[in-house]
């Protein structure tokens, strides 16, 4: 079903069809995720992945110390869990409809240093 | 088949061995371009670092070498060079591929569907019992799951309206706890809403359209007067849209007063067999 796995442990959500996160947030946050030169994984609509109950959601909802950078942590954490992949406990879930686009970065990064 | 079992366009932005490095400006540019129209990206600097379904296409996107690098994996691949071409003509690219391969539009389908809070739903069937829609379904072990993400309503939260508990959330939602924000001991003051709403529609939302439809009929036939009918029934799907933020465009696709009927009964006998202790499940 799913090929070679050695999933990347950053996650964005750019909630392509729908305006509920600011778009100057996902847009400072892309392009800070872009200029740091890193793997990760971008998905225009995490929904959407659920809903497919995408391979990579099991890929990354396995992966040791995950930051995702989408919404509110409970839905997220609800998308996964309806996808059939519950994220571990160490997963840190980032919400851009209310935090400012230099922390998600900051968090986003800092743990991914090391 | 659901649209959400076909074949995906996913795109790979890599710049490993084989690929020369892209400037951030640009790199930043092309993937927001393609998730703008619905294509995931992933950026990757090592080859064997990558994840796909099977079904899906991977279009692996950087500035080549001679020789393209090793994507062999088990997924179809398809290498775009990208050096010269800007991050619209890299789009036009990816979405040719769309009728290639006889893959799923990206973006064809709004994401809107709800999202079970596992640790605060009782299990108690009434979102079963409400959606016309078929969108829920009892897994073996007899819990409520979302089963036909696509059958739901665009922008239509109704059934979080009716879970006492809080537990259905519509991410995508404007205002909290439906959008997925935390629960706060006021929001639990639904229920005391719930019962609102339910004395203002008589009881029951789809007995409120029966009666309503009937009486209205009744009236039609009485006095002759559709005029008067059709602004009682405008009159209380208009409450209906009002609580319960449910789009005009929804209560204009109800099925008829007869189908809502016979959906209801079916949907209550299921959620009675999901819930009796030695009853079968389907």
């Amino acid at each position: 079903m799913t090929a070679s796995t050695s999933p990347l442990r950053i996650l964005y959500c750019h909630c392509a069809f729908a305006r509920v996160v600011p778009g100057d947030v996902k847009a400072a946050v892309l392009d800070q995720l872009s200029a740091a030169a890193i793997e990760f994984e971008a998905v225009p609509d995490l929904c959407e992945m659920s809903a497919r109950r995408d391979p990579r959601i099991a890929a990354l909802a396995a992966t040791p110390g995950l930051r995702i950078a989408a919404c509110f942590p409970r839905a997220v954490r609800g998308l996964f869990e309806a996808a059939g992949s519950p994220l571990a406990e160490d997963t840190s879930v980032l919400n851009m409809r209310t935090q400012a686009a230099p922390d998600v970065v900051e968090s986003l990064l800092a743990e991914t240093a090391g | 088949m659901s649209r959400l079992d076909g074949t995906q366009i996913r795109t790979v932005l890599y710049e490993g061995p084989g690929s020369a490095p892209i400037e951030p400006a640009v790199r930043s540019q092309i993937m927001s371009a393609l998730l703008d129209k619905g294509f995931a990206v992933t950026a990757l600097q090592s080859s064997t670092h990558l994840t796909a379904a099977e079904r899906d296409v991977v279009v692996i996107l950087g500035r080549f070498a001679d020789s393209p690098p090793d994507f062999n994996n088990g997924f179809t691949v398809r290498f775009q060079p990208i050096d010269g071409i800007d991050a619209p003509a890299i789009v036009a690219a990816v979405e040719q591929l769309i009728g290639e391969h006889g893959a799923v539009k990206a973006g064809a389908w709004k994401p809107w569907f709800p999202v079970i809070d596992y640790s605060r739903c009782t299990n108690c069937m009434q979102c079963l019992s409400f959606c016309l829609f078929d969108v829920y379904g009892v897994s073996k072990d007899r819990k409520i799951q979302v089963r036909n993400q696509d059958n739901c309503k665009t922008d239509c939260p109704a059934c979080s309206r009716v879970c006492p508990e809080v537990a259905i959330m519509f991410p995508k939602y404007r205002h909290a706890p439906i959008n997925g924000d935390q629960v706060s001991s006021d929001d639990m003051r639904r229920e005391a809403m719930k019962v609102d709403i339910s004395a203002l529609l008589g009881g029951d939302i789809y007995a409120m359209l029966r009666d309503r439809s009937v009486k209205a009929t009744s009236r039609f036939s009485k006095e002759r007067d559709d005029e008067r009918a059709i602004k009682e029934r405008q009159n209380c799907l208009r409450k209906l849209q009002q609580d319960m933020d449910i789009p005009a465009e929804v209560l204009a696709s109800l099925p008829s007063v007869d189908e809502i009927r016979a959906k209801a009964q079916q949907a209550a006998a299921r959620a009675q067999a999901a819930m009796a202790p030695e009853t079968e499940v389907q």
